[in-house]
C-alpha cells in the first residue's frame, strides 16, 4: 500500500485504501482553518505548560515559569480591597460615634460594613432584618433594655449581656416563685400589675393587691410604674413591646422563674471599627436614640 | 508563499501574466484571459483559497465609492473628536461611551444604562433600515459602505501603489524572491499595520476623552484596556482588510444569506442583461452586430470584481453589489461604440420584461418597503417622543421586607423603606420629601431629617439612596395595608415625582 495512491474517479479526491462491500472512505482533507487552529492550540497548549502551573507531581505540581497561583490573586485582591476600605476604616477608627454618624460618607460606609458584619455574627440570634425573637431583641424598634444611643449600643456590643467580660453589662431578674422569695398567688398579683400597665383589662383586686407586691419587689430595678431601667437593663413594663411574650401565661413564667438572656462580648473578637460600624448601623434600623 | 504562486499559475491560464494578452477581445479591448475565482463549478469547500488580483476601475460608480469611502473614514477617525459642550459637570465629547461612568453621550442625548431602549430601538431602526435599503436598492451597504468593503478598497489602494495593478501584482507574485520584491511587499504590509494600528487607535476614543487619552497613549500610560482594544482592532482589521478580504463576506458575514428574504423580483441588483450580450463571442473590427450579442468576452467584469465571481453567471451569494463590473463593462462598450449599460443596476423583473421587449417599470412602491419604512418611521416616532420627553428625575422606593413592619412602644407601626432618587441633571438638586395617602404619617430620614418635611440633596448627575422610616399610629392603619405616594418635588423648580408604595401592618 505504501506509495500507491489511489484516486477516487467521480470526486477526484484520494481515498484511504480502505474498503467495505466495495465501498471505500474517501481521504477528504481537513479545512485549513481548522486545521491551523489546531496546530496553533498544540502550540498554545505547550507553551501554557511552560508558563502556567499544569502537570501534578507526587508531593507538589510544576509551577510554570510565570509564577501564576490563583491563590496569590486572591490574596491580592483581598488586599487591594483592604486597601480601598482602610481610608474610611482608619477614619472610622479615629472618629467618635457621632462624628461618624454625622459624616454622610462615613454613616453610609459604616451602614455597608455593619450590615454585613451583622449578617456574620449577629444574625443568628437576631434575625437577618435585626427583627429578634422571642427572647432576642428587636433591634428595629424604640425600645432599649440597655439604652438606644451609640454609646449604649457600642457598649452592650462590645461587652456583651451576662457575657464573660468583667465589663460585661449585668442584670438579675430573679425567678421569684423558684427562689422562694413570693408564693404563687403574690406572683399572680404581680402578673395581673404588671399586665394592666400596658392597658390590659385585670381583676381590679388582683391589680390592687399586685401593686404592693411590685412596689416591694420589683420597683427597685423597674421603677414606679414599671417604665424600667437601662443601667440594669430591666424592661419598659408599661408599653407594647415583650421580649418574651405579653400573654398571661409568658408574663408569669417570667416572674416565676426569671430571665437571664445572654449576649457574648465581641470586643476581641471582631476589632474596634467593626464594632463601630455594627454599632452605627443598628441604631440606623430606626429606633436609635 | 510559494504555494500562493503554484495556485494563481493554475488559476491563470497564462503563466506569464496578463501583460501578454492572448487574443483582443475586439478593436482596442485585450481579452483577459482569466476564470472566475468563485464560480460555481470551481468551488471547493477544501480547497486552498485563490487569491483575487482585482484590476482598478474607473467610472462613474467607482468614483461614487471613492467618496463614500472618504467620507465614511473621516466619520470613523473624527467623530470622537467633535467637542460638545454639556455643563461643567459632564464630558464635552460629542460621542462618548463612558463605560466606568455607565454612560453614553451623543450629542444631545445622554443615556443612562437603565435606558439601553434606546440602543434597542437604535438597533432596529439600524437592522430596519438595512432592509428596507436592501428591499430597494439590493447590497449597496455591502457594496458601498460596510466597513469590510471600506477598509479592503483601502487595502488595495495600499497594495496598488507599491505592487502595482492587476498585471503587476500577479508578476509579482510569480516571481522569485528578490530585494525588490521584498521591499514592495514589506512597504505594503507596513502601511496596512499602521492603517490597522490608526483603525483599533480610533476605537479607543469612542470610550474615553480623545485629547486625554491620546497623550496618555503617547506616554503609554494609558489603561492596559486601550492597548488590548487597539491590537485586537489592529489584527483584525490587517486580517480581515488585508487577507481574509472578500472571505469575510462569503464564509463568515451572515448578512449574504439572509439579504435573500429581503431582495425580490422588484430590488434593484447589479445584472447581466443576457438578452443583449448573448450569444457572446470575440468581436472583429467591422464584423456585423447582427445575429451576436453586445458582451464581447473581454472579461473586464470578472478581472476587476473584488469578489472573485463573474455577473454574467447571474445573481450569487458572493456578489456585494459594489457596481464596479458596471463601470469596467461601460468603458468597454464605449470603445467598441455599443451602447453603455450591458451590466447595470436593474431588476430582475424588468430585465426579463426587456428581454420580451416591454417597457421597464419602476415599482418602489411594493409591500415589502412600505411595511418596512412603516416600522421605522414608528419606532423612530416612539424613540423621538421617549427623548423629547425624558425624565431628569425619577425615585424608585423598595420597601424592607424583612421585617415586613416593626411595632413600637407607643403602639404605632413603622415601615423602612430605601428610597433612589435618579438626578439626571448636570446640577445639584435639592428634593423635598413628602408621602400622601396617610395623614398620620411621620417621616424620617436616616443621617437627614428628625421629622418634618425632610430635603435630600442629589449630586449632579447622580443616583442618591436614603433610608426612610414612616411612621404611623395603629389607629390610622384599618387594613393590613395601606397604599401611600411618595412625592419628591425639586426645591428650585418645582419638578415633582411619585411613586406609589405600601405601608405594611400586622394581618388583622
Amino acid at each position: 500500500m505504501a506509495g500507491y495512491k489511489e484516486t477516487d474517479e467521480i470526486t477526484g479526491t484520494e481515498t484511504t485504501g480502505h474498503e467495505w462491500d466495495g465501498i471505500k472512505e474517501l481521504n477528504t482533507p481537513l479545512p485549513r482553518w481548522w486545521l491551523w487552529t489546531f496546530y496553533a492550540t498544540v502550540v498554545w497548549a505547550v507553551g501554557y505548560w511552560i508558563a502556567m502551573p499544569a502537570w501534578p507531581l507526587v508531593s507538589s505540581y510544576t509551577k510554570g515559569v510565570l509564577g501564576y497561583s490563583n491563590r496569590a490573586v486572591v490574596a491580592e485582591r483581598l488586599a487591594d480591597a483592604r486597601a480601598a476600605q482602610s481610608q474610611y476604616l482608619e477614619r472610622i477608627q479615629a472618629a467618635s460615634l457621632e462624628e461618624i454618624n454625622s459624616d454622610t460618607d462615613l454613616l453610609n460606609f459604616a451602614i455597608a460594613g455593619g450590615r454585613s458584619a451583622f449578617a456574620v455574627n449577629c444574625s443568628q440570634c437576631h434575625g437577618l432584618g435585626a427583627a429578634g425573637g422571642r427572647g432576642y431583641a428587636n433591634l428595629n424598634d424604640d425600645a432599649w433594655l440597655w439604652g438606644g444611643t451609640l454609646e449604649d449600643i457600642a457598649q452592650t456590643v462590645r461587652f456583651g449581656i451576662r457575657s464573660n467580660h468583667e465589663e460585661t453589662r449585668l442584670g438579675d431578674m430573679p425567678g421569684f416563685l423558684r427562689d422562694g422569695i413570693l408564693d404563687r398567688a403574690q406572683v399572680a398579683d404581680a402578673a395581673a400589675y404588671v399586665l394592666s400597665l400596658s392597658g390590659g383589662a385585670e381583676d381590679q383586686a388582683a391589680v390592687a393587691r399586685g401593686a404592693e407586691v411590685f412596689a416591694e419587689n420589683c420597683t427597685a430595678c423597674h421603677q414606679e410604674g414599671g417604665v424600667g431601667n437601662t443601667e440594669v437593663g430591666a424592661p419598659n413594663l408599661s408599653d407594647e413591646i415583650w421580649l418574651y411574650g405579653g400573654d398571661k401565661e409568658t408574663v408569669l413564667t417570667t416572674i416565676a422563674n426569671g430571665r437571664a438572656g445572654v449576649m457574648p462580648a465581641w470586643t476581641g473578637r471582631l476589632d474596634d471599627a467593626t464594632i463601630k460600624q455594627l454599632a452605627v448601623y443598628v441604631h440606623s434600623l430606626g429606633g436609635g436614640q | 508563499m510559494q504555494h500562493a504562486v503554484e495556485a494563481d499559475e493554475a488559476r491563470i491560464a497564462v503563466p506569464e501574466g496578463e501583460s501578454a494578452p492572448t487574443a483582443a477581445a475586439g478593436p482596442g479591448v485585450e481579452r483577459a484571459a482569466v476564470e472566475p475565482v468563485n464560480k460555481r463549478e470551481r468551488r471547493g469547500l477544501y480547497a486552498k483559497r485563490k487569491k483575487i488580483h482585482p484590476r482598478r476601475a474607473r467610472g462613474t460608480f467607482r468614483k461614487v465609492k471613492w467618496i463614500v469611502m472618504a467620507v465614511t473614514l473621516a466619520i470613523y477617525y473624527l467623530a470622537p473628536w467633535i467637542r460638545w459642550d454639556r455643563g461643567p459637570n459632564a464630558p464635552d465629547q460629542a460621542i462618548l461611551i463612558d463605560l466606568p461612568g455607565r454612560r453614553f453621550y451623543f450629542f444631545f442625548i445622554e443615556i443612562w444604562p437603565q435606558e439601553v431602549y434606546y440602543l434597542t430601538g437604535l438597533l432596529i431602526i439600524a437592522a430596519l433600515g438595512l432592509f428596507l435599503v436592501t428591499s430597494l436598492f439590493g447590497r449597496v451597504w455591502c457594496g458601498y459602505t460596510c466597513p469590510q468593503t471600506v477598509w479592503t478598497d483601502l487595502f488595495l489602494v495600499v497594495e496598488r501603489f507599491f505592487e502595482g495593478d492587476r498585471a503587476a501584482r500577479i508578476r509579482l507574485d510569480q516571481a522569485p524572491w528578490t530585494a525588490r520584491k521584498l521591499l514592495r511587499k514589506t512597504a505594503k504590509h507596513a502601511v496596512w499595520l499602521v492603517i490597522a494600528v490608526l483603525t483599533g487607535g480610533a476605537w479607543v476614543f469612542y470610550f474615553a476623552d480623545a485629547p486625554t487619552l491620546t497623550a496618555d497613549l503617547v506616554a503609554f500610560d494609558a489603561p492596559l484596556v486601550s492597548y488590548v482594544f487597539i491590537g485586537l482592532l489592529t489584527f483584525t482589521t490587517y486580517t480581515l482588510g488585508g487577507h481574509a478580504r472578500e472571505q469575510v463576506c462569503t464564509y463568515m458575514c451572515p448578512w449574504p444569506r439572509i439579504q435573500a428574504a429581503m431582495v425580490d423580483a422588484n430590488s434593484m441588483v447589479v445584472t447581466y442583461r443576457d438578452y443583449r450580450g448573448e450569444p457572446r463571442g470575440h468581436y472583429r473590427k467591422g464584423q456585423s452586430w447582427e445575429g451576436r450579442g453586445d458582451c464581447i468576452d473581454c472579461n473586464q467584469c470578472v478581472v476587476v470584481c473584488p469578489m472573485g465571481i463573474d455577473i454574467r453567471d447571474g445573481q450569487q451569494l458572493e456578489c456585494i453589489n459594489c457596481a464596479l463590473c458596471i463601470d469596467a463593462c461601460n468603458d468597454v462598450m464605449t470603445k467598441i461604440g455599443r451602447p453603455r449599460g450591458l451590466i447595470a443596476y436593474d431588476t430582475l423583473e424588468n430585465v426579463s420584461r426587456r428581454a420580451a421587449g416591454a417597457s421597464a417599470r419602476v415599482a418602489l412602491l411594493r409591500a415589502r418597503p412600505i411595511i418596512y419604512g412603516t416600522i421605522i418611521l414608528v419606532v423612530g416616532a416612539v424613540m423621538l417622543a421617549t427623548l423629547l420627553t425624558r425624565a431628569t428625575l425619577d425615585v424608585n422606593v423598595l420597601r424592607d421586607r424583612n421585617p415586613l413592619f416593626v411595632h413600637l412602644s407607643d403602639g404605632s407601626i413603622r415601615n423602612g423603606y430605601t428610597l433612589k432618587i435618579i438626578n439626571k441633571e448636570h446640577d445639584t438638586r435639592r428634593f423635598r420629601l413628602s408621602v400622601a395617602g396617610a395623614a398620620g404619617a411621620t417621616l424620617d430620614v436616616v443621617g437627614v431629617s428628625d421629622g418634618g418635611e425632610p430635603v435630600l440633596t442629589v449630586e449632579p448627575d447622580r443616583l442618591a439612596s436614603f433610608r426612610v422610616y414612616v411612621t404611623l399610629p395603629a389607629k390610622d392603619l384599618e387594613g393590613s395595608s395601606l397604599p401611600i405616594d411618595f412625592v419628591v418635588e425639586d426645591t428650585t423648580s418645582g419638578a415633582r415625582a411619585t411613586y406609589d408604595g405600601i405601608f405594611r401592618g400586622p394581618e388583622r
